[in-house]
């Protein structure tokens, strides 16, 4: 099939960025999304000129390292799917197709579709970990979880840090990236001495991040590449009302 | 030369504790005087960087992604080994010490394994500790699963993503010390050389990524835990911005590359769809479990949907060939007979390289809710690249370049022969040998990361000076000038082929020359066309953009540049070793019935080789393996 | 104080007042329902409630403090709020928000408005001067109010006016309700979508209440 993809230059941080035009040509529909941008970017080191920009990494959806919006939705908008994972078959002949990086405060663009994401590690340094030492810690089995409380902390730990839940969000709120660490630990034995610290502790940094605020929009779940729920964010939210208790 | 690994004497069980004891410690009131430089926050590195801010060192931690948590041990999905017996099913620290030993076909240093068997159990203790959600039963106690190459439930899990988990929390512990002051990240950030100052490693020289910038660090001892060189083979599970680069740049300056021919091919990955493909994808081993692998016993089935095909009609080579590990070989078995199948004309899929992996009976027995419950995003995985239902229909799998059990020599201490110089993880060559079990490559990780290195590199501090060496040494001037040097000249070579086409070229070489199956005459063809691409790629590659800049080109040309000296030697050490081991599959050795032949009589050594320049022999060291705890045998898995 | 400066303290905030500015437009709609029950029903009422004397006022002050704190707090976390996000993307897919989740700033604005009108209108009784309560004459002793409310809703112009404000009362309720149970960190997940689904029915029911009254006179349903 061939493409016109519409896709989001910038040279730098400061520069003034806007959309060009591209032709994919031959795309194969077992080709992911990334290939085909590679075979687009091999055609523009042929012809001279700069390829496009984008961070990918495993291409097998569990790094975080893709981050794309297209049409409006981060990751393509397929259920539980990352760019990388995104295969051209669910694209037709003839179709456009708009490539845009994340866009929020939070996340200056470095370059064309690549985004510092660094505001995400400096929530997770605030609060995101139990304060174990190395050595010196139980035996495994000595607490014991029950399969519904390990299955929920497993649930929210499957978050890959990819950011798509700030892409999407109107707010560009993190929200949904720091619940998913707060509920992880918060209802697990290992993190319950910390919760109440760590709650305020990463969603003030947040908030100084330059993050915006969570006002229930749940666009944030629908963009997930890991069907991260918002109910996450439920537990954040009784967990910070349980700080005060 | 002959190497010596430095492993301790005496009775083996005492062996690390006993080395532990002996080695020297530094003061806590003089451990922030010394500045450790970590490459790379993998499992390895990242648990290594975590634990030694702990104690008190002054680090700085290299990682090229975006994030620590993004390194590739990120994708791996069955699991971690450790010998708990939590199950009560007879493991042990000494058969999980028998088991990594006999899976890496008896190839990997003795006290070395023991020791990562012996602190397999405090991993397991230490990840439960940081929140990892492993796996529990409805009474809360962790859930074990059985994994290829053993006959005990050792393995544990999280969901298909064990990996993640792990690393998230060896990143957890890291970002604790960096917001407690005692490690400095840069993300990122490669290292594109080691400096060494008399023979002794001194500092790394990295490439800022956003904004070109070459940049110098020094530091007291430098830690390369920078995973695997399976990228060679361009197509590969590893993530695409896994190199060798690092690894070899220490080679480069002195340090002997072991071993590079123990390659692995994973058994169970999905197969290649087509020539635009940059990568392949890896399911779990664990899926063969429940799985049983099958091809038509006629070539003229072949092109028969799989639900058409009779029972009797049907061939579980596995099972006929390994009637007790069955569908559980290790790796390198099933790799290799599932290409033997393939090479019968009775491959199944797109161009006939594929086998069946089918869950029918599985789903049968235990109902497709409980698979889905086990393998539930694999199957997920499978079908989004796929297209197809596995729940309905067999998945199709082929094996694909996973994990180099070869990598810088180390000793005991996990230094390399460069003092100063230490390598963790998948970037070593320790305790793998020929092959690498399944979840085995997490345990070491976090085993060299969490308990290993906090007591060895303390044994080389308590001897040296801190920060006699520092960035305005001339040594770190030569090499930001070097480093730029090869930046100015791969811009302006302005040829007609892209890096990509020629790593395809690299790969596609590889893949069929030095690939599962090797042979003096396929090895010799490499060995001549390995010289010729990079001459091409000297010369005729297009390196677009600016060296001050943001430039993906760039790196990847920088990266295939060392991948092209590299493989070289990597062809070389496989025809220098002329005999079958582990993943190192020589056509010439080889029984009647088609299993690997050793000889352990010849090559009961470590090959580490010492590079000595392009297109130069590179000189050969050995280090001479002793077996005093397990007797040497035939593997059988039959 | 973490409470009024941190995202989920004044999330916090913003759910309690406005669960109880809930609660104060429940008990004003079953006092205003009673215009149904005839003019001599809602006389009654109007008079009681004045002669509450005091207490109708730390009511008023309290009311006025709910609805500060709820309109500061919603202006500052909608400026800080696009501040975070400043640049819109080419092609912007909604995936699961609603016209209503984002109109939030607007219908919340609306209703500021109207509440002043409503004020000036009904207690101050300083627009549509001709149809105050203190200009009619006395029923049974007590101030005609059904008489005012009735005159005032004749007025076609007027009646637009409280559809409107109830339109975007609806659309304010249909996210703040549900918003509501997910903020307090009640929502477990499966429950989400009826909890929306309960909150849009309630806001549906509010809405057309409301609406219901001034419709009731201009058609002439109910008659003055």
């Amino acid at each position: 099939m061939n493409l016109t993809l519409h896709v989001w230059r910038q040279k730098g941080p400061e520069a003034k960025g806007e959309l060009e035009t591209y032709q994919a040509k031959n795309v194969s529909e077992d080709q992911s999304f990334l290939e085909m941008l590679d075979d687009v970017n091999e055609d523009l080191i042929k012809a001279g000129k700069d390829p496009i920009a984008f961070d990918h990494d495993c291409r097998e959806g569990i790094c975080g390292m893709c981050s794309q919006v297209i049409n409006g939705k981060p990751h393509g908008g397929q259920e539980r799917t990352t760019v990388c994972q995104l295969h051209m078959r669910s694209f037709n002949d003839g179709d456009e197709i708009f490539i845009e990086p994340w866009r929020a405060k939070a996340f200056p663009i470095h370059k064309d579709l690549i985004v510092d994401r660094n505001a995400l590690e400096v929530i997770m340094q605030a609060g995101g970990f139990t304060s174990c030492h190395t050595g010196g810690v139980a035996d495994g089995n000595a607490l014991l979880i029950p399969k519904p409380v390990a299955d929920y902390a497993m649930d929210a730990a499957e978050c890959i840090g990819c950011g798509a839940c700030v892409a999407s969000c109107p707010n560009s709120s993190a929200m949904l990236f720091t619940s998913a660490k707060v509920a992880q630990l918060a209802v697990l034995p290992q993190g319950k001495g910390e919760a109440k610290a760590r709650v305020k502790n990463m969603t003030e940094t947040m908030l100084s991040e330059g993050f915006g605020n969570c006002t229930n929009h749940y666009e944030c779940q629908e963009a997930c590449p890991k069907g991260i729920n918002v109910k996450f964010i439920a537990t954040l939210n009784r967990e910070y009302i349980k700080s005060f208790c | 030369m002959i190497l010596d690994g430095k492993a301790p004497t005496g009775p083996i069980e005492k062996s690390w504790d006993k080395h532990r004891f002996d080695m020297k410690l530094v003061n806590p009131s003089n451990k922030r005087k010394f500045k450790i430089l970590v490459v790379g926050t993998g499992l390895a590195g990242g648990a290594g960087a975590a634990s030694l801010g702990e104690l008190g060192y002054n680090v700085e931690a290299f990682c090229y992604q975006d994030s620590a948590r993004r390194a590739h041990s990120i994708a791996a999905q069955g699991g971690i080994n450790a010998a708990k017996n939590y199950p009560n099913d007879g493991d042990s620290i000494y058969r999980l010490f028998y088991d990594t030993i006999k899976g890496g076909d008896f190839r990997a240093r003795e006290a070395d394994v023991w020791r990562l068997a012996q602190v397999s159990n405090n991993i397991i203790d230490q990840c439960v500790a940081q929140g990892v959600p492993f796996a529990r039963d409805y009474a809360g106690y962790l859930d074990n699963r059985s994994f290829g190459g053993a006959q005990v439930s050792r393995t544990f899990y999280a969901r298909g993503q064990t990996g993640q988990q792990l690393l998230l929390g060896a990143y957890s512990a890291l970002s604790r010390q960096v917001k407690a002051g005692t490690v400095k990240l840069h993300q990122r950030t490669e290292m594109v050389d080691l400096v060494v100052v008399d023979g002794v490693a001194k500092g790394i020289t990295v490439r800022n990524l956003i904004t070109g910038k070459i940049e110098s660090h020094w530091g007291d001892a430098v830690i390369l835990a920078t995973g695997g060189y399976v990228n060679v083979f361009y197509l590969s599970t590893n993530a695409m911005g896994c190199s060798v680069t690092a690894a070899w740049k220490a080679a480069q300056k002195g340090a002997y590359f072991a071993n590079p021919c123990y390659t692995q091919i994973h058994p169970t990955c999905i197969p290649q769809h087509g020539d635009k493909q940059s990568k392949l994808t890896l399911m779990s081993e664990s899926l063969r479990n429940d799985g049983r692998c099958w091809v038509p016993k006629k070539a003229a089935d072949c092109e028969n949907l799989a639900g058409d095909i009779t029972e009797d009609d049907r061939d579980y080579y596995l099972e006929r060939k390994y009637p007790s590990f069955g569908n559980l070989a290790p790796r390198d078995i099933a790799s290799r007979a599932a290409k033997e199948q393939c090479d019968d004309e009775r491959g199944v899929g797109p161009g006939k390289r594929g086998v069946y992996l089918d869950f029918a009976d599985s789903i049968n027995r235990l109902g497709e809710e409980t698979i889905r419950g086990r393998y539930g995003n694999l199957f997920e995985m499978y079908e989004k690249i796929t297209d197809e239902n596995a729940y309905q229909q067999p998945m199709r799998i082929y094996p694909a370049p996973h994990y180099s059990m070869g990598g810088l020599w180390v000793d005991y201490n996990c230094m390399s022969n460069i003092p100063g110089l230490f390598v963790l993880g998948e970037a070593n060559f320790s305790v793998h040998g020929a092959n690498r079990l399944g979840a085995s490559a997490l345990m070491q990780g976090l085993a060299d990361g969490y308990f290993v290195i906090p007591y060895t590199i303390a044994g080389y501090l308590a001897g040296i000076t801190p920060g006699t060496v520092k960035d305005d040494h001339a040594e770190f001037k030569r090499s930001v000038e070097e480093v730029e040097g090869q930046t100015n000249k791969l811009l302006n070579i302005n040829g007609k082929k892209t890096v990509s086409e020629l790593h395809r070229e690299l790969g596609k070489v590889m893949w069929e020359d030095v690939g599962m199956a090797r042979s003096d005459a396929s090895l010799n063809n490499a060995i001549k066309r390995i010289p010729e691409i990079r001459e091409e790629f000297w010369n005729n590659v297009n390196v677009t953009g600016e060296a001050g800049e943001l430039n993906q080109q760039l790196e990847n040309a920088g990266r295939l540049a060392d991948f092209l000296e590299f493989a070289e030697v990597f062809a070389k050490d496989a025809l220098h070793r002329e005999e079958s081991c582990g993943g190192h599959f020589r056509t010439e050795h080889q029984t009647d019935d088609g299993e690997a032949m050793r000889d352990d009589e010849n090559f009961a050594y470590a090959a580490a080789w010492e590079f000595k320049g392009a297109g130069n022999e590179p000189e050969l060291h050995k280090e001479p393996l002793k077996f005093e705890n397990v007797k040497l045998a035939v593997r059988s898995y039959k | 104080m973490h409470l009024i400066t941190s995202s989920v303290g004044r999330k916090l905030l913003m759910a309690v007042t406005g669960m109880m500015l809930v609660g104060f437009i429940t008990v004003h709609l079953l006092g205003n329902l009673s215009i149904f029950a005839g003019s001599e029903a809602i006389n009654i009422y109007a008079e009681k409630l004045h002669s509450l004397g005091p207490i109708v006022w730390i009511f008023r002050l309290i009311m006025l403090g709910l609805f500060a704190v709820h309109i500061a707090l919603g202006i500052q976390l909608t400026m800080e709020n696009s501040s975070a996000s400043p640049e819109a993307y080419a092609i912007k897919a909604r995936l699961k928000t609603t016209f209503a989740a984002e109109s939030m700033i607007y219908t919340g604005l609306i209703l500021l408005a109207f509440l002043l009108y409503h004020l000036l209108h009904f207690t101050v009784q300083v627009v549509h001067t001709d149809a105050v309560a203190t200009l009619q004459p006395l029923v049974n002793g007590r101030l005609n109010v059904f008489a005012m409310v009735g005159n005032s809703f004749n007025s076609a112009f007027v009646s637009i006016a409280y559809v409107v404000a109830m339109c975007a009362l609806f659309l304010h309720l249909s996210h703040g309700l549900q918003s509501f149970i997910q903020t307090l960190g009640l929502n477990n997940g499966p429950s989400q979508d009826k909890v929306s689904a309960i909150g849009k029915l309630v806001a549906i029911f509010f809405g057309l209440a409301y609406i219901a009254i001034p419709l009731a006179f201009l058609f002439h349903i109910v008659k003055i």
